[in-house]
């Protein structure tokens, strides 16, 4: 019963979400308060609904009803609670209720914390994510219906993917979700503004929140994943270029050029119809990379025509989305305006030119994804796009844009003449060049990318340092911490991220300079060396797992003759599917890690006899992940700022400059 | 500064970002694209010799063979129609197995031996990397057709 509960739900809220999806927009329209009024309970009623088919979905999963196709190819009965739970969204139909849900929670907090919004621009809003919703509720229950039933039932679950039987696996897609789905929310405002011609800074105060909210999300999730398969798939890396990795990174880089867009549209009233086309933007290829991940097609293009159903509702949904949205933005455009000039040197400039950066790469990342699925689907051959094309273009695209980080937060709006400009960055540009140059031969060898990577880490700290220094020279206010105080939260939180962003370079500088990589061949007892460490191979030995048979190897690291520790990589055998995964075993240090994992036996004898082993050293590595965290942590550093919570009393004051320096006021 | 210098300072310089890209894309396209092909066609001599593509298929049944106190094995890939002998130093991922699907990144050499740098097996048990399910089709394929073809011409 409980499965047809779930679908009656779903059915529901399709309904709920049409009404969502029209009243409200009629009553814009036509200004009619009562047909707008409908906007708010109805999206909160949809949400219900479709939270009460998630938990039904949930409660299949957790009570092992295995007459539901869903449950019977994605869980078995050994599956520990949490998995049981987290496979709830493992599957193509579990991943897009779980899409729905968070849409749904989406517009519900659109409608608590939007109380100052105008009614029309409320009701616009919520019903455009109420045809978003529609969409894919559509997509659920013709094609992909996560309630169906299996006659006769399975006696046992065929198993979730090993992969996911993960911790880090069950919180990865949930936040990842809530970045994609958070960028509906901009994505609704913008197309709210295209109707209603009205976009200015307050518009912007009011989107600005949101985005930024969805894109700490996004980085959290993106993080979440690298990690993951940094530790489970064994093999040390901890990004690919693959096509479900970019899926996720392009809405990202819009996402990142379109938080910077919305904050000059909110300062200066600039960049207007830009920022609604990187909202448009930003939102399409969330839906892109949805779909790609989900639809199957990255697995064979032709998964498109064995379930046409399904390919020609994406492609269909798709195409309204982008082309709507477009088609809207191209008629109504001129109605938002372009907002106030600048100068070719000023902050906004430096914004602009980082944000076509980011487009641009963001661009090429698009290309390199999907060149080799059109070549595919047109036959004209099978190609990969691999890691070296992604590194030959993305990494000069983004250098400069880095590099003009460090320019923009400190350049005046508007007009900041260049030779004041070197001066307020000569001692930032020296010292980082200076210590880029040696800092390397400290680190043991010079090359010249660990230096230019090192060089972009430095200039954002010491342009950071430098335009905190003149915030605190500038104000009036007397004492230090009452100087400190007198910056806006939103201030400290651009900082935050962008120290983010240089950990993160130091990060991903280090390790690919200075990584030590050693697959080798162990016998018991064996050592071998590797960055002045010792590893010591002790063998394995067999045990049982909750869902699989395990195979623990012990592996001594020692330094200079003492041993520091012993490391545990693991392979398991899991019972359901008969699949085998790694376990690295990794020992973490704030300079880096020692990565251990075995590979394969390679004698008859897996207990006795000799292993593959890979034995890693990844300085820095963790950087990676802690920079990214500090990203999202400025994020919603930044959200926390008054300005947003109290912008009633504020909607008339001009535009406050809270994150220009002192000296541009 | 006039804003037509201001415009035209913009489109020069976007135009300047637009120009580098492209030409990083295409230089970038030109050397790290990797082509994938069949054992069919490596046999018909199509694939080049000394660049590195891709080839995939089926770890042919009883064909792995390890080298003794090294990392290096040795295997034959097959469409069903066509093999390839294949060496590879290294670990092999977890999922590569006897009678499962494998693409491998390498270059062939004059002996006709695929030295691969790259041993891939993808995600799950039922999964066949694409590029292995397409050559086992096509190989399929080509021989359905053959026989066609022979039986059309003996009825004739």
């Amino acid at each position: 019963m409980i499965p047809e509960f779930g679908h009656f739900a779903l059915i529901l809220a399709l309904l709920v979400a049409l009404a969502q999806g029209t009243l409200p927009l009629i009553g814009a329209a036509f200004d009619e308060p009562r047909f707008m009024a409908v906007a708010r309970p109805a999206a909160r009623a949809q949400f219900l609904l479709v939270a009460l088919a998630f938990g039904c979905l949930a409660a299949s999963f957790v009570g092992n009803d295995f007459s539901v196709v869903n449950v019977a190819t994605n869980s078995n009965s050994e599956l520990p609670l949490r998995y049981r739970v987290a496979a709830t969204w493992g599957s193509h139909e579990g991943s897009l209720l779980l899409w729905t849900l968070m849409l749904g929670g989406w517009t519900t907090a659109v409608t608590v914390f939007s109380r100052n919004l105008p009614q029309a621009l409320l009701a616009r809003v919520i019903a455009v994510m109420g045809w978003v919703s529609v969409g894919f509720l559509l997509f659920l229950l013709f094609t992909s219906n996560p309630f169906e039933r299996l006659l006769p039932p399975a006696p046992e679950g065929r198993d979730l993917n090993p992969l996911l039987q993960d911790p880090g696996m069950v919180v990865h897609p949930p936040l990842l979700y809530m970045g994609y789905v958070g960028f509906s929310v901009a994505f609704s405002f913008s197309v709210a503004a295209l109707m209603g011609g009205r976009l200015d800074a307050t518009w912007a105060r009011w989107s600005r929140p949101w985005t930024t909210v969805a894109w700490a999300f996004l980085t959290i999730g993106i993080a979440l994943g690298s990690g993951w398969a940094y530790y489970t798939l064994g093999w040390g890396g901890w990004w690919f270029w693959d096509p479900v990795e970019n899926a996720s990174f392009m809405p990202w880089l819009t996402g990142t050029a379109l938080i910077h867009s919305l904050a000059v549209t909110e300062k200066r009233g600039a960049f207007r119809s830009w920022t609604v086309l990187l909202a448009i933007l930003a939102f399409s290829l969330s839906l892109l990379g949805t779909f790609l991940v989900r639809s199957g097609v990255l697995t064979s293009v032709h998964a498109f025509a064995t379930d046409p159903a399904r390919g020609v509702f994406i492609l269909a949904f798709l195409a309204v989305v982008i082309g709507g949205s477009l088609a809207l933005f191209a008629w109504r455009a001129g109605t938002v305006g372009l907002g106030g000039g600048f100068d070719l040197v000023s902050r906004e400039s430096a914004l602009l030119a980082n944000n076509v950066l980011l487009v641009v790469a963001m661009a090429s990342v698009l290309l390199g994804t999907l060149y080799p699925l059109f070549l595919d689907a047109l036959d004209l051959g099978k190609i990969s796009v691999g890691p070296p094309y992604f590194d030959a273009v993305f990494y000069p695209l983004l250098a400069p844009a880095i590099f003009l980080m460090g320019v923009g937060p400190v350049a005046r709006w508007s007009r900041a003449p260049l030779p004041e400009l070197a001066a307020r960055l000569k001692w930032a540009l020296g010292v980082a060049v200076v210590t880029a140059l040696l800092l390397p031969f400290v680190l043991g060898r010079w090359t010249p990318l660990v230096s230019v990577g090192l060089f972009l880490a430095l200039w954002i700290v010491t342009t950071t340092i430098e335009n905190l220094r003149q915030r605190i020279a500038g104000s009036h206010r007397r004492g230090f911490l009452a100087k400190l105080a007198a910056n806006s939260m939103s201030y400290y939180g651009m900082l935050l991220a962008h120290l983010g962003v240089a950990v993160f370079i130091v990060g991903v500088t280090l390790v690919k300079g200075y990584e030590i990589e050693q697959d080798v061949r162990l016998d018991v007892g064996q050592s071998v060396s590797a960055g002045g460490y010792e590893f010591k191979f002790l063998g394995v030995t067999p045990g049982p797992g909750p869902n699989y048979r395990a195979l623990t190897g012990s592996v001594e690291v020692s330094k200079d003759g003492k041993l520091l520790e012993t490391l545990h990589p693991e392979k398991r055998i899991y019972n359901a599917s008969g699949q085998t995964m790694t376990i690295a075993a990794i020992s973490t240090q704030v300079h880096g890690d020692r990565y251990v994992s075995l590979g394969e036996p390679l004698a008859n004898d897996d207990v006795t006899g000799a292993w593959g082993v890979r034995i890693y050293l990844k300085p820095f590595v963790d950087w990676i992940w802690v920079g990214a965290f500090l990203m999202a942590l400025g994020g919603f550093l930044a959200v926390s700022d008054r300005r947003y919570r109290f912008a009633v009393r504020r909607r008339e004051e001009p535009a406050g400059d809270a994150t220009a320096p002192a000296a541009a006021d | 500064m006039k804003p037509r210098y201001r415009r035209l300072g913009w489109i020069i310089g976007g135009l300047a970002v637009l120009g580098v890209a492209a030409a990083l894309v295409l230089n970038a396209f030109r050397s790290n694209l990797v082509f994938f092909y069949t054992p069919t066609q490596i046999a018909s001599k199509e694939a080049p010799q000394g660049r590195p593509f891709r080839v995939g298929g089926l770890v042919e049944t009883g064909s792995l063979v390890r080298e003794p106190n090294s990392l290096t094995v040795r295997f034959r890939v097959t469409d069903t129609a066509q093999t390839i002998p294949v060496t590879y130093t290294g670990l092999l991922p977890d999922l590569f197995k006897e009678g499962k699907g494998v693409v491998a990144q390498g270059t062939l050499g004059s002996d006709g031996v695929f030295r691969a740098s790259e041993v891939l097996a993808k995600h799950d048990e039922n999964y066949m990397p694409p590029a292995a399910a397409d050559a086992v089709k096509k190989a399929h394929e080509a021989m359905s057709t053959k026989t066609l073809v022979t039986t059309g011409g003996g009825g004739r």
